[in-house]
């Protein structure tokens, strides 16, 4: 994960000394920044091998493993925070992930990419796929298959018996609390099993 | 820069009790080391060997040319396992045929060879070997403790049997245990060498002999395992060794892939002990942590405090990465430090000895983190 101000937006959401699972760790910066500045423990999931590589070189533990094979490895409620950060969107299995996510935390924060910021929505309303700093790939060849909506993640997890202890959007390094849906570049929520 | 490596041994008076409930009295262990202890001895890295390997895990021989050790691409200055920062020891097993005492030495009872009256040695008595081999260099503790195959076993055995000797543990194509395919791999094996005629009931040394044909099959078979399907077929297909056209006979080697075979079959039976194998098999299958625990690893794993670096090779059929996440699952059940590489590598179990960049990569970057814990 690349981009700070929502990294520090995350870390800020997960309470002190949690133990925390990183889904889709990435280059493990985040857990890095938890452990370092919050003294939380955890493990990153990551499939690259690079992310992978980068994780151990950074001394944050991670588990090399396709998350679309599932979450056996982790017991119910093994964790205090289970992390998605721009994970769903790659997910074959978004849903299955998602209930997983919330079996194996107690606490599950998702971030993703809203689609229906209103850039995107302009876009498309001209008749193209938006291509953004948020969503930079072409449609034929983007790794984000699950592209949603700030407001259809707020159905998925009703469907899911989800309740969401806080939801905003991201924009620009700040929170967006007012018309999210349409004014945010990033969808966050807070959730546990209701 | 090249290493050199010079063999040493060290003999040990005190009897050593054996899981067995036998003891083995007045043994030698051989083994070497590379890099130099620091001042206050927390660099040390102890790196145990797999079925046909030794305490000669990196280096040459002076003045032998293709000497290396069998880990040379790991181990060495500037290396993954950077013998400039860390002062690594290979030690060969108790029951070896390469320095160890073993089956081919005197039983101090009879005065002749021991043959198949060695005791079954286990992995658990091979680390209480190596523990008081530490001692007698003066080691407490260990920065880590590495191994691939059987060689993981024994580190993940070191982290149970000594869990505040062992800082990290690096284990490597491994698993909790055998199954039963491999188990009957084994047992196929040491089949092939107790049946040969030659092998006398293990007291072969006295007439003079040595069951090759069953050590061949035995190689055989083992060599099959360690490698992938893909492999083999890129290496050998169905190439045939003389010419194009078949030879319709059933006795002679026709397919590349069978000559491969006898060549290494042929190989091993010239240097490698019949009763040795038998007992390194069995070490094999006997080794499985969670047996005391009513077969939960989880359970077993709680007394280990080390942390611990997993990796395994996609195409490993023998130890498969199922086999590498079920240790992994039951150090995060233990809450302990773990990291897991999966590595998409073509060569199936031989991968863990062979010079992969992500593997050497990721085992490099852990042991920086290692470094990074004691002052050079």
């Amino acid at each position: 994960m690349s981009d700070r101000p929502l990294m520090q937006t995350i870390a800020r959401m997960v309470p002190p000394g949690s133990r925390v699972l990183d889904l889709g760790c990435g280059d493990g910066a985040l857990l890095h920044l938890l452990q370092r500045e919050r003294g939380c423990s955890g493990y990153g999931v990551e499939i690259a091998d690079a992310n992978v590589l980068a994780c151990v070189r950074r001394g944050v533990d991670v588990i090399q493993l396709n998350l679309e094979e599932g979450l056996a490895m982790f017991d119910d409620d093994s964790f205090d925070v289970v992390l998605q950060i721009d994970t769903l969107q790659h997910l074959r299995n978004a849903e299955t992930m998602l209930r997983e996510t919330a079996r194996v935390g107690k606490v599950g924060i998702v971030a993703f990419p809203n689609f229906a910021h209103w850039p995107n929505r302009l876009a498309v309303a001209r008749g193209r796929m938006p291509v953004t700093k948020r969503l930079p790939y072409q449609w034929y060849d983007t790794p984000n298959i699950r592209v949603g909506t700030y407001k259809d993640f707020e159905v998925l997890a009703t469907r899911n018996r989800l309740s969401l202890l806080d939801a905003f959007g991201m924009q620009e390094g700040r929170e967006v609390r007012l018309l999210p849906n349409l004014r945010a570049g990033t969808a966050v929520f807070r959730f546990e099993r209701g | 820069m090249t290493l050199n490596a010079v063999p040493q041994s060290m003999h040990f008076d005190a009897p050593l009790a054996l899981q067995s409930g036998a003891s083995m009295a007045g043994y030698d262990l051989a083994y070497e080391t590379y890099g130099r202890l620091n001042a206050d001895r927390s660099n040390a890295v102890l790196v145990c060997h797999a079925l046909n390997a030794s305490h000669h895990v990196a280096g040459v021989y002076e003045g032998q040319p293709g000497s290396e050790g069998w880990w040379d691409t790991m181990i060495g200055p500037g290396k993954p396992l950077d013998t400039e920062r860390f002062f690594v020891i290979g030690v060969n097993n108790l029951g070896s045929c390469f320095g160890s005492t073993g089956p081919m030495h005197a039983n101090p009872a009879t005065g002749r060879p021991w043959g198949a009256d060695f005791p079954v040695v286990t992995v658990e008595d091979w680390v209480d070997a190596q523990a008081r081999l530490l001692d007698a260099l003066g080691i407490a503790s260990l920065a880590a403790v590495m191994g691939g195959s059987l060689g993981g076993m024994q580190a993940l055995s070191w982290t149970l049997q000594y869990p505040r000797r062992v800082r990290h543990a690096a284990v490597i194509a491994s698993a909790p245990n055998l199954t039963a395919e491999n188990i009957a791999f084994n047992e196929v094996a040491r089949r092939a060498i107790v049946t040969d005629p030659d092998f006398h009931g293990g007291h072969f040394y006295r007439h003079g002999v040595v069951p090759k044909r069953g050590l061949r099959i035995a190689r055989m078979i083992g060599h099959i395992t360690y490698l992938s399907d893909d492999v083999m077929n890129e290496k050998f297909g169905r190439q045939l060794r003389d010419g194009i056209d078949l030879r319709y006979t059933t006795q002679d080697i026709e397919f590349q892939i069978e000559s491969y075979l006898r060549y290494q079959g042929d190989k091993f039976s010239e240097y490698f002990d019949a009763n040795t194998y038998l007992l390194i098999t069995r070490a094999l299958d006997y080794f499985d942590p969670a047996r005391a625990h009513g077969g939960s690893l989880a359970k077993a794993l709680a007394t280990a405090t080390a942390d611990f670096l997993l990796v395994s090779f996609t195409t490993d059929w023998r130890f498969p990465p199922a086999r590498s996440r079920e240790i992994a699952k039951a150090l995060l059940d233990n809450r302990r430090r773990v990291s897991y590489a999966e590595i998409d590598a073509p060569h199936g179990h031989d991968a863990f000895l062979l010079e992969d960049a992500r593997y050497l990569a990721v085992v490099r970057a852990y042991f920086d983190r290692i470094a990074a814990e004691f002052s050079a």
